[in-house]
This record gives structure tokens, sequence and C-alpha cells, in this order.
């Protein structure tokens, strides 16, 4: 890692830390925990697809679905056959890689436009399958009797615990990316993003990359279902469709792409948004992400992250980006 | 077993009756030529004649439609880009087509992707293999921007380079990967006259190094003082090929180019 | 008996299915218009359709205009949003890179259907047919008059819009701006406005396909993505900026989707329209009636 991320990471991670112990101080938000398990669960969706899409330039309307693919094979087999939920884990994981792979390597030769349009078409399917198979998903009414989770025969039941679990595997998952990022793999990555044909011509597999970035997004997503599931112990096809797919993107928008603290800072933001504050307003809920999207798309296509980073005029830099060498 | 042993003056790099149509469009109509190895050839001719689309056969970013085009006598053409670049061939774009947002440095230190291997499960959990292997390319990578000049820009953006500079960083680039045979598009467009001259002494210095270099380019004295060898093209047809004299003194390339003013 | 059974239901399953499927042409016709003149490709345009089919609601239902005045107002309001949508945002967004175009398209559509939800909340709303009549009976399947209505539109819309094309000033302008907008701009024609028109011209035809498909099948706030991810699916079936080749495939896939409905799983009529999208967009990207050549000369 950089010095400057190493900083940031050093601070983030103490404030995650101090978070419950905070949040227990200050009477009347002590459900902010629960939001901000909900964050973790998202961010690991998010990192998965910044590292897509801000990286290796490549758009995926399809993390709902591989956010299900995850959640329901977690649920199927821990509800429907007593499985060890970290037993189930895995085959969810390896199962949204398998489908990630057969869909990725075709869909990845396609570009922009048709690229979105494949993966929002694969994304609906998968949400169709969800509803229709009701002997295995309990399809529209959804699934119940999901067990929780249990280390080593030690039940995690408080929010707190979760919270802990979750954020913890949040940062294993982003110390993983940085590594990636600030190697051989990640310089691939950001070529193909920039110069896709030179990248190649230097000698980047870049087929080969696009599609293991795309199953590896698809393999957070997975694990993220599976705490999902065993933390709300029900699931419903709603959420995963097509508008969480879009809210994942969005998540990944605000903070900005092209920086994995800033995919964080936009899940947080919005898990917030749509947990808590447009909780009042749930029929606004639609239109607001709208209307945010398509501010941040005109306005603001680098993120908060950028306006952080170099104040207001930052944000129109075209080639702000984390950090200087390698 | 580097590089096995080959005869001198045996060719590295063969043509044969490359062809490449578009459509109905015919950009390269039957191209023949062979380049000795450790030479300077340029290829030249008028704008149209074919020798950016050869550079892209070559470098396997377009698939000829008709011929074939051997490298060290195993034939190369139908390769994926990447695979080419593996086997030694690296090159450099008319227009330049560097990461521009990335530093200097990284984009040399991209050239050295295909000589390493750390892969994704090793670079995110950093295998201590994958640590010297990284220290290895920050190594080679400022070792390559010394051998051209750029050692002092090696942590700005390259976007933010001259357009001068950014020619010698695709160069660097291209070199990072170990090349046995470089294709150069139009090294000097852009260049000034000083630049141009240091280009042509960093062209020669690769040379010496058992590089073979293939060069595209306009300036004519800069071709007329470097090259070994020069293949002439016309609307996507063999000219002319030899020397520099002989090419100088060819009643069809005179024709050819007067013809075009 | 049973052949007779048999029969009947494949001509009953073909009608519905031709009935769909000329929505989806329509569908595919409004993508084509916009991406010929602009090579973007409007995420909202299933949203027209939507929107189309809910204001006829408002103007019949709330304000009792008579059917074919209901028609015409549902469309010009559209074309309204259609012409807001270009005007105000994608125009500010002329140099933005493809990922932007991408979500700033999407973003409209959400904001159309959130719109829509706030507007007429989340039930159905059902639309009386265009002419009132009972069913005619062909060898024993109902053919509802409505869809003939359906058929008529969509065939009226692709005869005017070859008409548009080939014999107006402003139609050979657009096809002109399609081909080479750099040329088309130095022999004096105002891009921009061909830019314009054709987010007009898209979100007209996507809502008339709506009106006319409210009678039959109802409407609801939430209707649009999937009618534009199935007409995106003919698009690309016809090959993409291909006017005939959206209308066949816009057929075919109706019929696909109404056979699966009837012979395989009504559950899964959705995803047929959608794994044929799939498999042409990984296996014949230049769509069944366009050329691999052309296709590599644009910009994908």
């Amino acid at each position: 890692m950089r010095t400057t991320d190493r900083w940031i990471f050093t601070v983030v991670f103490l404030l995650i830390a101090v978070f419950p112990w905070l949040v227990g101080r200050i009477s009347g938000i002590s459900h902010y925990i629960e939001v901000m398990i909900f964050a973790g669960i998202f961010s690991l969706v998010c990192l998965g697809l910044s590292l897509l899409m801000g990286y290796a330039g490549q758009i995926s309307l399809a993390q709902a679905a591989f956010f299900g693919i995850g959640a329901y094979t977690s649920g199927i087999l821990t509800a429907r056959f007593d499985w060890n939920p970290w037993l189930a884990m895995p085959v969810g994981a390896v199962l949204a890689a398998a489908v990630a792979w057969i869909v990725g390597v075709p869909a990845l030769r396609l570009r922009g436009h048709y690229l979105a349009m494949a993966t929002l078409g694969f994304g609906v399917i998968v949400h169709i399958v969800f509803s229709e198979e009701v002997e295995w998903t309990g399809g529209p009414s959804g699934m119940v009797d999901i067990p929780g989770l249990a280390i080593a025969g030690w039940r995690i039941s408080s929010e707190v615990q979760w919270y802990y679990l979750i954020w913890g595997i949040v940062f294993l998952a982003l110390l993983f990316s940085f590594h990636i990022l600030h190697s051989r793999v990640g310089r691939a990555l950001r070529a193909i993003h920039e110069e896709e044909i030179a990248a190649e011509a230097m000698g980047v597999p870049t087929a080969r990359y696009k599609v293991q970035i795309f199953v590896f997004g698809a393999v957070l997503a997975a694990i993220a279902g599976s705490f999902y599931t065993h933390y709300v112990t029900f699931l419903s096809p709603s959420s995963f469709n097509l508008m969480w797919s879009i809210r994942f993107v969005l998540m990944v928008m605000v903070g900005g792409m092209q920086s994995l603290w800033g995919a964080l800072l936009g899940t947080v933001l919005l898990t917030f948004v749509g947990n808590e504050w447009l909780q009042v307003f749930a029929d606004f809920e639609v239109l607001v992400y709208g209307a945010i999207l398509l501010v941040v798309a005109l306005f603001l296509p680098q993120g908060l992250i950028s306006v952080l980073r170099r104040g207001p005029g930052g944000a129109r830099s075209s080639v702000s980006r984390l950090g200087g060498e390698g | 077993m580097e590089h096995p042993a080959r005869q001198p003056g045996a060719s590295i790099l063969e043509l044969n009756d490359i062809q490449m149509s578009f459509g109905g469009v015919h950009a390269l109509k039957g191209i023949n030529h062979a380049v000795p190895e450790g030479i300077i050839q340029a290829v030249i001719g008028p704008n149209g004649a074919g020798k950016t689309t050869l550079f892209h056969c070559i470098s396997g970013l377009l698939n000829p439609t008709e011929g074939s085009i051997l490298f060290r006598g195993a034939e190369i053409n139908g390769l994926a880009p990447h695979r080419i670049a593996h086997l030694g061939i690296s090159r450099t774009f008319q227009h330049v087509a560097l990461f521009k947002s990335m530093t200097v440095l990284e984009n040399v230190m991209l050239g050295r992707h295909s000589r390493t291997r750390s892969g994704f499960w090793a670079t995110g959990l950093r295998f201590p293999g994958m640590r010297s292997e990284e220290r290895n390319i920050h190594k080679k990578a400022e070792a390559f921007l010394d051998l051209v000049g750029l050692a002092d820009a090696s942590r700005l953006q390259a976007g933010t380079l001259p357009l001068g500079k950014q020619k010698i960083l695709e160069i660097a680039r291209a070199l990072a990967t170990e090349p046995r045979l470089v294709l150069l598009d139009e090294p000097a467009g852009g260049l000034n006259m000083t630049e141009t001259e240091e280009l042509g002494v960093l062209i020669q210095k690769i040379c010496q190094t058992g590089i073979t270099v293939v060069l595209v380019e306009h300036d004519m004295n800069l071709v007329m003082d470097i090259s070994d060898q020069i293949l002439v093209l016309h609307y996507g047809q063999y000219l002319a090929s030899g020397t520099p004299q002989h090419i100088k003194d060819d009643p069809a390339v005179i024709e050819a180019y007067l013809g075009e003013n | 008996m049973d052949e007779f059974g048999l029969g009947t239901d494949l001509l009953q399953y073909t009608v519905s299915g031709l009935t769909i499927g000329a929505i989806y042409a329509l569908v595919a016709i409004g993508y084509n218009i916009i991406y010929n003149v602009t090579e973007i490709i409007n995420f909202a345009q299933g949203e027209f359709v939507m929107l189309g089919g809910l204001f006829a609601v408002f103007f019949m239902g709330t304000l009792h205009f008579p059917v074919f005045a209901a028609f015409f107002a549902a469309i010009v309001m559209v074309a309204l949003a259609g012409f807001a949508m270009e005007r105000f945002v994608v125009r500010r967004a002329r140099h933005a890179s493809v990922l932007s175009l991408i979500i700033i398209t999407i973003a409209i559509s959400i904001i159309l259907k959130g719109t829509a939800m706030l507007g007429w909340g989340k039930d159905p709303y059902s639309l009386p047919a265009f002419t009132a009549g009972s069913p005619i009976l062909i060898g024993g399947a109902a053919l509802q008059i409505q869809a003939l209505w359906v058929l008529g539109v969509s065939i009226a819309i692709v005869v005017s819009l070859t008409l548009f094309f080939h014999h107006s000033l402003y139609g050979k302008a657009m096809l002109a701006c399609a081909d080479n907008p750099s040329a088309a701009r130095m022999v004096g024609i105002r891009v921009r406005q061909m830019v314009l028109l054709s987010f007009v011209l898209s979100a007209a035809i996507g809502a008339a396909a709506g009106v006319a498909i409210t009678p039959i099948s109802l409407m609801e706030y939430d209707r649009g993505a999937l009618l534009g991810l199935k007409g995106f699916g003919a698009a690309a079936l016809g090959g993409l900026g291909n006017f005939y080749g959206a209308f066949v495939a816009g057929l075919l896939l109706g019929l696909a989707e109404s056979f699966c409905a009837g012979y395989l799983s009504s559950g899964y009529k959705d995803a047929v329209a959608l794994i044929l999208l799939l498999l042409v967009l990984f296996f014949k990207p230049e769509g069944l009636f366009g050329s691999a050549e052309a296709a590599k000369l644009k910009r994908f």
C-alpha cells in the first residue's frame, strides 16, 4: 500500500473500531450500528464493483444477481438441508464464480452500452429465477427459518458482534483489493481502462483480466449475500432486483469510482440515506436515487472523494486518482 | 534456453504475401519482405501506403486476410497481440497510446507484464515471491527510464509530459517488454530538430543492444541517417527495397514521392 | 377434437405473440432512432411506453377526453418528456464518457418511474379498447379488436417512418447525421436539432406503443424496465439501427414469448426474450439482419 493509503486505512480502521462505542454514548442513534452492518455488507459488493468499474473500466448491472446467488445458496443449503453456514458460504461463492465466468467470458467481449445491457438482462433473468423457483426459494413470498451464524459453537447474537465480524471481513477484502491494485495485476487493470489496445500490445491478456476481476467482484458479492442471509434470516427476491444493482452502481459512483475509499464512502452514505433518512419518504426513494445518480453523472463524475481530495475544484479534474507512484 | 543460436544474418521477420482488406478496400496487396536480425529497417511511403496497417498486422492487432508472418521462423499471424508481445515483438503507436493517468514509471512497469508472473492470488495475498518480483519490476523500469533519459520524470503523470517526451516514454515502455524486435510508428512525429537527433541516437543505441528495429517514419533525414535497409510501400504495394543510397536514387521511388506533391 | 384444440391454441398464441411483438418492435424502433443519430442507447426507452399508457389513462379516465384525443394528447406529453430529456440533460453530457451516458439515461429512467409512481400510484390501470366490439373468432381463437389496433398502429408507424426518412428533408438530414455527423454539419445540417428530434420522435413512438397496448395488458408505473429490455432485445436481434430488422425481430420475440408462456411455463415467459437477448449479444452482436462488417464500423 502507498503511504497515503496506509494513513487513511489506519484512520478509517480506528473510526470503524470506535464507532459502536461512540454510538453508545449518544442517545437515540443506537440503531446506527445496524445501519452500519448493512453498509459493511454492501461495501463488500461495492469493493468488487469499484475494481471492475473504476479500475478496469467495465460496467456491471448484475451485482445484485451475484449478491442473490450467494444469499440463496446459503439460505437454501442451511434452511432446507441443514448445512453448516460456514460450509454453505464457499459453495455460494464458487457457484457465483462459475456463473460469472460463464457469463463474463462472452459478455466482456462487449463494450459500453452493449455490456451494460447484457449484464442488465442477465441480472433480470436471475431475479426471475429467484421468483419462479418457489420450491427452492419460496418465491415472491420469501424464505424463512434461515439460521444465524455461530463461530466454534459460540452464537453471534448481538449487533455489536455482527458489526465487528462484518467490518473485519470488509477490511480483509479492502486489504486484498489494495494489494491487487498496487501490483502488476492492478497496473494491468488500469491500463485496460485507459488504452486497451496498447495494454494488449504490451503483453496484457486483456480479456482474461476483465473476466478475472468480474469473477472476483461476483465472489465478493456472493460472500456479502451469504452474510446478509444469516444476518436478516429472511430472503425475498425483491432484495436482489434490478433496482439493487443500480443502487450498487450508485454507491460506487457517489463516492468516486476510481478509489476504493470512494466506494466505501459512497456505500456508507447511501446506506444511511436508504435505511435511515429516506424511511420517512419511502415513496420518494426511487426518485431521490434517480436524482442523485443524475447529478453525480453530470456534475461529479469522479465522485465525492475527488472533492475531499482537492477541494471543490478537484471534481473537475479528469485525472484525479489516488496517490502517485506505484 | 534464452535464445537458440541462429545463424548470423538470418531474418528475424518474414512477410509472405501479406494482404489486408477492410470490406472492399485493399490496404495491403501482397507484401513480401524479410528483415535480417539486428538491423534498423525503415518502412516509408506516402500517406495511405499501408505502413501502419502493416504494423498492426505484425503486432497482431489485425489479422491479415491472406499471407503469413514468420517471427524467428515461426508463424505468428492469428495469435493474440499479448501472445506476440510475449514472443518478443513490441511497438509504439503513431498516435501516442500511453496510460495517461498512470505515472511515467508505472507506464514502463506495465511493459514488464509479459516478463513477470504474479497472478491474482499472489498479488492479493502478497506472497514473498510477488514482493521480490515487484521490486525487480521497479528496478528494471527505472533502468529503462535511465536508458531513454526520462529518469527525472518518473513520478509525473504520463499525460502531463510534452509530446516529445511522451514519444520517448512509449519507446521505453516498449523496450521494457524485452523485445527481440521493436516496431516504432512515426517516433519523430511532432518532435523538434534536437529531439529528432537525440531520437536517432537512441534508436541506434537500441539496435546496438541486439534488438531489431523496424521504423515507420516521414522524416527522411532521420530515415536516411540511421536505416540499414528501407522498404518503400505505395498504395498497399511493394515499390522498392534496399539501402538508403539505393532508395534515394530509385526512379520509381522519386516518381511516387514527386507524384504525391 | 384434440387436434382441433391444439390448432386453436397455436393460433391463439400466434395472435397474442404478434400483438405483444408489435409493441416490442415499436420500442426497438425507438432505440434505433436515437442510436442512429447519437450512438446512445437510451435506457429510458421503456419508460416512454409506460408513460404513454398512463398519460392516456389520465386524459381519458380523469379528463374524459375521447379515445383518440387521449391517444394523441398522451403522445404529445411523452414527446415533451423526450424533448426535456435531450434539451436539459443529454445535451449537457455531450462530452461525457460512455459510462456516464449509460448512467445518465438509467438515472432518467428511474426518475420517470419514480414520478409515475407518485402521480399514478402502484396500481395497474386499464383503458377501454379504441373501438368497441366483441372479439373476432378465427378457427376457435379469439382476436381482440384492440390487437388489430396495435398491429395497425405499428404498421402505420413503420410506413410513416419509412416515408419520413426517405422522402422528407428532415428525415434525410437525420440519416445523414447518423452516417457522418461532421460531414452533415459541414453541409449545413444542424446536428443538434436532429439529436433533439430523434429523442422527441422516439419518445412519441414509445408513447404510441404504450397507449395501444394498455387496453390489452394494463399499465403500471414499473413496467418500463422490462418493456425496454425486451425492446432492446428486438433491436439487437434485428441489428441495431436497422428498422425493418427491428420490426421482424420484435414480432419474432413476441411469438417466442407467447409460445413459451403457452407451452412451457408462464412464469418464465419474461426470461425468454432476455435469454434470446443474451444469446444474440454473445454470439451475433451484429444481429440477425445486420452485417458483421457494418457492426465493426460502429464505435462499439
